[in-house]
């Protein structure tokens, strides 16, 4: 049985399902991100005193990978444009520079990490340093999640699109909107954790 | 783009153009903000205000990764009303740590 409203529009919702799931999942995941900043709230103002993140973390590797993750958006939005083009070399080329790109800031973050574990710094050390690698930890999922996801259209996923090219894009936007969603999350843990 | 689900790529190719103009903007109004957002924290200000101003800045950026990126701009009713309930349930969490102050005088009742 064919999986219903794939491609045509359900009347009821004018979407098709596939793009209220992901919006709906998004959802549990602001509530995610949301009860974890919460905390982070609530731990810093219950603080006799809180360290400036700058003091502690390294703000130009976190502003490269502000910036690596940013144009990843941008070559993710490209690469589902390009599909709407029927250009699927250009997909191709943009979806791989987003799989890239997600590496490049996994690679930053792990000499990140690897830093502060030398330095001794660890999540038992401090509050902060406790609620930093929650955080940034939890995130860093994410992009593994979304990587795994994009690397899976790029290579065997694609196959779609020969068969069936509109489902094919409906996916990568879909896929796309997960991604987008992790750079978001990526634009607040920044100043938050690096810069306050 | 809800409105391309039900067509095939390749339609509406200007469209399209006008779509990736825009993405290009966006994306060099986010390196800019980003910059701003480092350049300011080096000012050291006064802490309430820096968290105030990163915030709006932050903000400014996630909105608009969300209107051109995600294409809030232009999506449907429903997923507007997910997110209504969404951003509602978000401010009561952000809120929820209040309650434990007075030493959890409102969770005892």
């Amino acid at each position: 049985m064919d999986i219903p409203y794939t491609v045509e529009v359900r009347r009821d919702t004018g979407l098709t399902n596939g793009k209220i799931g992901i919006w709906l999942f998004l959802a549990s995941e602001v509530m995610l991100f949301g009860a974890l900043f919460a905390s982070y709230i609530l731990i810093r103002t219950g603080a006799a005193d809180w360290p400036r993140g700058d003091t502690i973390l390294n703000v130009p590797l976190a502003t490269f990978n502000t910036i690596v993750l940013i144009t990843s958006s941008v070559t993710m939005v490209m690469a589902w444009a390009s599909l709407m083009r029927n250009q699927f070399g250009k997909f191709r080329l943009y979806m791989g520079s987003t799989v890239l790109l997600g590496g490049v800031f996994l690679v930053v973050k792990y000499f990140e990490y690897s830093h502060k574990f030398h330095e001794g710094l660890l999540p038992s050390s401090n509050n902060f340093l406790a609620i930093y690698f929650t955080l940034t930890g939890l995130h860093m999922l994410h992009v593994i999640g979304g990587m795994t996801v994009n690397a899976y259209f790029l290579g065997p996923g694609a196959k779609q699109w020969k068969t069936n090219p509109t489902w094919f894009a409906n996916r990568v936007e879909h896929s796309g909107l997960f991604w987008h969603f992790v750079d978001l999350v990526w634009i607040f843990l920044f100043p938050t954790l690096y810069l306050l | 783009m809800s409105e391309h689900a039900a067509s095939a790529p390749g339609h509406d190719a200007a469209d399209i153009d006008r779509h990736v103009k825009v993405y290009i903007t966006v994306f060099v109004t986010l390196m800019v903000l980003t910059i701003v957002t480092v350049a300011i924290s080096r000012f050291h200000l006064p802490v309430p205000m820096a968290i105030a101003v990163a915030m709006l800045v932050a903000t400014i950026k996630g909105s608009l990764v969300a209107c051109y990126f995600m294409h809030l701009i232009s999506e449907k009713k429903l997923i507007y009303a997910v997110l209504g309930l969404t951003v509602a349930f978000f401010i009561a969490l952000l809120f929820l740590p209040i309650l434990t102050v007075h030493n959890g005088y409102w969770m005892r009742g």
